[in-house]
C-alpha cells in the first residue's frame, strides 16, 4: 500500500479546515487506475480475505499437518516396510509430499475461483462496485488473480516449511517446488474462473466440479502412487491433470526424481498454457458479463 | 420556475440507443445536462432508465447514438469518464466482509487516492451519512437505509462533480427516504450535478430541477416538474371512489365535469381547475361517492396522461 505524504496529526484533524481535504483531479485518478488498477483491486480482495485470516491460517497449517501425519507417517510406515524401492528409492513421505503441496493449491484455487466469483457477479455483486470506478474489467480479473496468487503463495510456503520439517524435501532445489505448486493451482484455477464467471445461476455446478473434477484429479494424478501403476485406460486423467504435471515437477525438485529435460519443458509449458488461456478466457467472460 | 443553471453541458446524449437483440431498452433518447443541475429520469420499471444510467456511467456500451460526459466519450475514455463520476447503483454492492469504514477506504483506492487523504475523508463522509457510530460495524448489520447512505458516502469518496443515482430510495421506509433526500439536497446545494432515476413522483418533485419522462426507452416529455404538470395536467384533481364494482360504470354519469375524466379500476380521477367546484357538480347530479379527495396535480398524473398507465404497478 502506498502512502503519499505524511498522515495529518491528531491536532490537524481536530481543526476543521475546509481546504484540508481535496482529492486529486479525475485525470490523475484515471491515469493511476490505468497503471495500478489491478493492484488496487488485489488490495481490496486481500483486505476481504484478511477479515477471516484466522480461518485461513488454521487451515493452511492444519491441512498439511493432518495429511502428513495420516499419509506420511501412518500409511508410510506400512508402505515403506513392505515396498521399499517402489517409489524410486525414497520414503513414501518424500514421494507424496510434492503431490500434497500441489493438491493443496488446487483445492484452494477450486474454492477461490468458484463461489467468490459467483458472489462478485450475483450474490453480493461485489464486482459492480469497482466496475463503476476507473478500473477496467481486465483489472478486476487481474486483481482477483493477484490476491489468490498471494494466498496460494503464502499457504504453499507454510506447507513447504512443514513438509521440510518432516524431512520430506531432501534436495536443496526443493524450495522451487513452491512456485511450481502455485503455478499448478493457477493452471487449474484460471480456466475454472472463466467457467464460474459464465455461470448465471448456481444449480449445484460448483459441487459437481468438486465431486467429479477435483476429487478424481486428486485420486488419479499420480498423487499416492506412480501414474504408470494405473491401467492405461485411466492414465489419461493424469495426463490432462495439472496436478500430475505439477507433482512430477515437484518430485524432480524435492528429491531429484529423474525427469528428462524435454519432459520438464512439457510440464511447465502445459501448466503455463492452461493458466494463460484460462486468464484470457476469464477476461473476456468478465468483460461480456459486466458490460451488459 | 427558477432559471436553469448556465454553463456547458456536462452530459450530452444524442439519439442514444441500446438494443438487446430485438429488444430496444433505450430507443433514441437525447438530452443535455448543464453543470450543477439536478436532472431526473422518471419512468416505470423497465422504461430504460437504468440502462441509460449504465451507459452514462461508462459501464455499458451503446448500440448507436452519441454520448459525452465532460466532453469525453465513455467508449474511448472509460477510466477518465468514470473518474469524474460518483455512482449509486440500484442494488447496493457493498463488500459485506469489510467493515463500514473499510468499504470507503478500499473504494477510494480504486481512484489511486492515498491513505493520508482517504482516512480523514472517510470519517468526514461517515459524518455526512450519519454513520459515524457505525464506522467499525459489519456492513450486514446495517439497515437498508444505512446501507444506502453508506453507498452514497462511498460514491463521494473521490469528490465527484457528477453523481449518478439509480433509484436511490427504492425500498426504503418514509423516514429513511427523507433523511436521504436531505443529504442529496445538500449535495445539490454544494454544486454537485445530480442525475437520478426514480419511479417516485414525490422524489422527482423534491429533487429535480428538470426531468424527462421515459417510457419504453423513449422520452415522452421534458421540463421542470411544475412545467410538466402545467402542460400535461390541470391544477387540481378530484379523486372519487364508488367501490370497485361501480367505478367504471359511473364514469358515463360524470361526463362533462372538469376538463378530463380518467376511470381507473379503484377510483375515478376528474381533472379540473377547481376540484371543490367539480365535487359540487358531482353531488348535484345525485351521485354519492364513498370517498372523495381534492388534491394538486402531480407528476403521477402527467405520467398517466402521457402513457395511459400508472408509474408504480
Amino acid at each position: 500500500m502506498t502512502e503519499h505524504g505524511a498522515a495529518p496529526s491528531a491536532e490537524e484533524l481536530a481543526v476543521d479546515r475546509p481546504y484540508r481535504l481535496h482529492a486529486h483531479k479525475p485525470e490523475v485518478s484515471a491515469s493511476r487506475a490505468r497503471k495500478f488498477g489491478s493492484w488496487y483491486y488485489a488490495e481490496h480482495v486481500l483486505r476481504s480475505m484478511n477479515s477471516y485470516r484466522w480461518t485461513l491460517l488454521a487451515s493452511s497449517v492444519g491441512t498439511p499437518v493432518m495429511y502428513l501425519f495420516a499419509m506420511g507417517v501412518g500409511l508410510a510406515t506400512l508402505v515403506d516396510r513392505n515396498s521399499a524401492g517402489a517409489f524410486g528409492g525414497v520414503s513414501y513421505l518424500a514421494f507424496i509430499a510434492p503431490a500434497l503441496l500441489a493438491s493443496a493449491t488446487i483445492m484452494i484455487a477450486a474454492n477461490e475461483f468458484t463461489y467468490p466469483v459467483m458472489d462478485g457477479f450475483k450474490w453480493r455483486r461485489v464486482y459492480y462496485g469497482p466496475h463503476a470506478s476507473p478500473l477496467g474489467t481486465d483489472q478486476i480479473v487481474n486483481g482477483h488473480v493477484i490476491a489468490v496468487t498471494a494466498r496460494l503463495t503464502a499457504t504453499t510456503i507454510i506447507y513447504f516449511a512443514i513438509v521440510a520439517a518432516f524431512g520430506a524435501s531432501p534436495s536443496p532445489a526443493g524450495v522451487a517446488a513452491i512456485p511450481v505448486a502455485v503455478l499448478s493451482g493457477l493452471a487449474f484455477g484460471l480456466p475454472l474462473m472463466a467457467y464460474s464467471a459464465s455461470v448465471e445461476e448456481d444449480k449445484g455446478q460448483f459441487a459437481l466440479v468438486m465431486r467429479f473434477i477435483v476429487t478424481p484429479l486428486f485420486l488419479f494424478s499420480g498423487t499416492f502412487f506412480p501414474l504408470d501403476t494405473l491401467p492405461v485406460f485411466l492414465r489419461w486423467i493424469g495426463w490432462i491433470s495439472p496436478l500430475w504435471h505439477g507433482t512430477e515437477l515437484g518430485r524432480a525438485l524435492t528429491y531429484g526424481y529423474d525427469l528428462p529435460a524435454w519432459l520438464v519443458v512439457v510440464h511447465v509449458v502445459y501448466l503455463a498454457v492452461l493458466a494463460v488461456v484460462g486468464l484470457r478466457l476469464a477476461r473476456s467472460v468478465y468483460a461480456r458479463r459486466l458490460g451488459k | 420556475m427558477p432559471p436553469l443553471p448556465a454553463g456547458p453541458p456536462v452530459i450530452s446524449a444524442q439519439q442514444l440507443s441500446k438494443h438487446y437483440g430485438d429488444f430496444k431498452a433505450v430507443d433514441g433518447i437525447s438530452f443535455e445536462v448543464p453543470a450543477g443541475e439536478s436532472f431526473g429520469l422518471l419512468g416505470p420499471n423497465g422504461a430504460g432508465k437504468s440502462t441509460t444510467m449504465r451507459m452514462i456511467g461508462g459501464v455499458s456500451q451503446r448500440t448507436s447514438g452519441g454520448l459525452t460526459i465532460m466532453g469525453l466519450d465513455p467508449e474511448d475514455h472509460g477510466p477518465e469518464v468514470r473518474a469524474h463520476l460518483g455512482v449509486v447503483p440500484q442494488q447496493d454492492n457493498l463488500d459485506e466482509e469489510l467493515r463500514v469504514r473499510d468499504n470507503l477506504l478500499v473504494y477510494g483506492r480504486y481512484f489511486g487516492l492515498p491513505m493520508s487523504y482517504l482516512k480523514p475523508k472517510a470519517d468526514e463522509l461517515l459524518e455526512f451519512a450519519q454513520l459515524t457510530d457505525k464506522a467499525s460495524a459489519k456492513v450486514d448489520s446495517l439497515s437498508g437505509g444505512m446501507k444506502r447512505r453508506l453507498t452514497i458516502a462511498r460514491s463521494l469518496i473521490n469528490e465527484p462533480k457528477i453523481l449518478l443515482l439509480d433509484e436511490p430510495t427504492t425500498g426504503l421506509d418514509p423516514q429513511a427516504r427523507h433523511i436521504l433526500w436531505d443529504r442529496l439536497f445538500r449535495l445539490k446545494e454544494s454544486g454537485v450535478t445530480l442525475i437520478l432515476t426514480t419511479h417516485y413522483m414525490d422524489e422527482a418533485e423534491q429533487l429535480c430541477d428538470r426531468l424527462v419522462v421515459v417510457d419504453k426507452g423513449r422520452i415522452m416529455a421534458e421540463g421542470s416538474p411544475a412545467q410538466l404538470i402545467r402542460e400535461h395536467s390541470t391544477r387540481e384533481v378530484l379523486e372519487l371512489r364508488f367501490g370497485s364494482e361501480r367505478n367504471t360504470t359511473v364514469a358515463a354519469d360524470l361526463q362533462g365535469i372538469g376538463e378530463r375524466l380518467e376511470p381507473l379500476p379503484d377510483r375515478v380521477l376528474i381533472y379540473a381547475h377547481d376540484g371543490e367546484a367539480a365535487l359540487e357538480q358531482v353531488t348535484s347530479r345525485g351521485l354519492k361517492p364513498l370517498t372523495s379527495l381534492v388534491r394538486r396535480s402531480s407528476l403521477e398524473d402527467v405520467f398517466l396522461r402521457l402513457t395511459g398507465r400508472s408509474l408504480v404497478d
